[in-house]
């Protein structure tokens, strides 16, 4: 947690509609959307427990177990993980950025080359995104030579990739709103008026 | 002549928190709830915006009243709270709200002026105003009325007669904030007994519940009132030193006439700073606030779990729960030992504040949750 930036993420305040069953989108108690609430906590710390959750949103622990529930449910909460420094633990594993271009026909959607892209467990993340690529995945392996591997024998030979670009991650400052390294040491004075 | 103090000086009673740091600096793995700072840096953009001031040299002294831009900026985001001033002669841009609570009550108290002031209350009002040569009249603030100022507690100190009125909502070390309708009924007495008000404003953002009022804003007030503010509390820039004050042209030329020849004018770096801030940071102000709410649910929870009787404070990033012991200066001494949990007893921030302890929740979650468990393991 030290580790956390301590400037705010500026990502702006909270507002949006209750839903759409007033148990459990928005609590009687106080005002704002619970739902958005629990699930911002949810992004800053998983590990909140539904105790803590509740009074840091005010409201009771049912509603808390009736949201996530919902939230779950609907597929909104897709998983939880952590946010992990490889560098600061032995473990030597690789992660690389690949861009990847292809070209779509009328059988085949991006949807369709996503879709067998995904499926590899070596494919941590995968994006469609605008400009010069199409798609970004993020690959991890136990080293450089998987990786590579990993995309000369499975990405590349998939018949719409026309070209790959791949980009080993060198040092990681900052992931999911969380600054690596040290820093955050609270310089104020103990008491102050 | 000696360099010895002067009565004015002497005057002055030491600072009840000093004692209370020297004991929590000489202990380590101290969680402090004493901190009246925010954890949060500055926004990047306003650091910055500090820095590229200074790579492109501008170091000079501004404005005595602050730079033109910076002023234009504060005028207009006082439009939030119903504020017109003009940015040419009714805003002073200072070294800090302190710099302006000091450079006020100078300006516009003379010797044997009363000034009521209201407590528990931030620590520098009652010093500025022996310093400026009045004379401080305690105005008790109860805890029954969730410490807010009422023309009943004026009244009970006998406020009629005074001549200006110190206040300070969203409150220090109370966490107390006011609602339209309490401030209108403070601003009536005020004008029924001719009292001029210095308002501190400093924590108007960090207001968690319902809206920020000015007292400025009621009619007949504005002609009588100087509102304080700055960019340390809700822009996290405490060390940057720079506030400001909004007043008739009157009162803010008497201000500028103490400014110009103590301060000259405010850091010009900060005032860089400030302006990036006012113009482009506004959703982290919103951010940091919605931290603060929610540390401050947590810890309003927790305490009400414990069984520690605390009104809900809704304004600044303190709250004020009643001592669970006899004796509160004890109580938080005793705490610190045992637990290495700082809280600083409400007797150092004046009357009415004995028998409170001051937690401030402007402190990292997981520190607060801690801190909160040894609270626990102490009064269990």
């Amino acid at each position: 947690m030290d580790d956390r930036d301590r400037a705010p993420n500026g990502d702006g305040g909270r507002e949006g509609e209750s839903g759409s069953d007033p148990n459990r989108g928005s609590d009687p108690d106080r005002g704002g959307d619970v739902r958005e609430e629990i699930l911002e906590l949810l992004c800053e710390n998983a590990r909140h427990s539904t105790a803590d959750l509740a009074r840091l949103a005010g409201v009771s622990e049912e509603t808390v177990e009736a949201t996530i529930a919902d939230l779950e449910g609907e597929g909104i909460v897709q998983g939880y993980t952590a946010i992990v420094d490889w560098d600061a633990v032995a473990d030597e594993r690789v992660r690389a950025i690949v861009e990847c271009n292809v070209t779509l026909d009328r059988e085949t959607s991006y949807d369709d080359v996503a879709e067998r892209l995904a499926g590899f467990p070596e494919v941590e993340g995968l994006q469609l995104v605008s400009g010069d690529y199409d798609f970004a995945l993020e690959v991890e392996g136990e080293n450089m030579r998987e990786v590579s591997r990993f995309i000369s024998d499975k990405v590349a030979p998939l018949p719409e990739i026309t070209q790959t670009v791949t980009h080993y991650v060198m040092e990681t400052y900052k992931q999911g709103g969380y600054r690596f390294g040290d820093g955050g040491d609270d310089d104020r004075l103990s008491v102050t008026p | 002549m000696t360099l010895s103090p002067s009565d004015r000086v002497r005057a002055v009673p030491p600072s009840g928190i000093r004692r209370f740091f020297e004991l929590a600096e000489e202990l380590d793995d101290v969680i402090s709830l004493g901190v009246g700072e925010p954890d949060f840096s500055a926004p990047w953009a306003a650091r910055e915006a500090a820095i590229t001031s200074l790579e492109r040299g501008q170091t000079s002294y501004t404005a005595n009243r602050g730079m033109r831009r910076l002023r234009e900026a504060i005028a207009d985001d006082a439009h939030r709270w119903n504020l017109r001033y003009d940015p040419d002669d009714e805003v002073l841009v200072t070294a800090g709200a302190s710099e302006a609570i000091d450079v006020a009550l100078r300006a516009l108290v003379d010797p044997g002026d009363t000034v009521a002031v209201p407590q528990p209350c931030y620590v520098s009002y009652v010093p500025g105003v022996i310093f400026a040569g009045g004379e401080v009249l305690d105005v008790r603030t109860r805890v029954e009325d969730e410490f807010r100022l009422t023309p009943e507690v004026l009244s009970e100190a006998g406020a009629e007669e005074a001549d200006l009125l110190v206040c300070c909502y969203p409150n220090n070390p109370t966490g107390a904030t006011m609602t339209r309708a309490d401030l209108f009924e403070v601003a009536q007495f005020c004008l029924e007994h001719d009292l001029a008000v210095v308002s501190d404003e400093i924590y108007a953002d960090l207001t968690h519940e319902g809206e920020h009022v000015s007292i400025a804003e009621f009619d007949g007030m504005r002609e009588r009132t100087v509102v304080v503010n700055g960019f340390s509390k809700a822009y996290a820039m405490t060390g940057l030193r720079l506030g400001y004050a909004l007043g008739p042209g009157g009162a803010i030329g008497a201000m500028n006439r103490v400014h110009q020849y103590t301060m000259l004018s405010a850091p010009t770096t900060a005032q860089y700073a400030a302006i990036e801030a006012i113009e482009t940071c506004r959703e982290d102000v919103v951010e940091m606030q919605t931290q603060y709410d929610r540390r401050r649910r947590y810890v309003l929870a927790r305490l009400d779990e414990m069984g520690i009787d605390c009104f809900e404070a809704t304004g600044a990033f303190y709250v004020f729960p009643e001592c669970p012991g006899d004796d509160a200066e004890q109580f938080a001494e005793d705490l610190l030992e045992a637990e290495r949990v700082a809280m600083v007893p409400g007797s150092a921030f004046g009357v009415g504040g004995d028998g409170h302890l001051r937690a401030s929740y402007a402190t990292g979650l997981e520190e607060l949750k801690e801190a909160m468990n040894r609270l626990e393991r102490f009064v269990s």
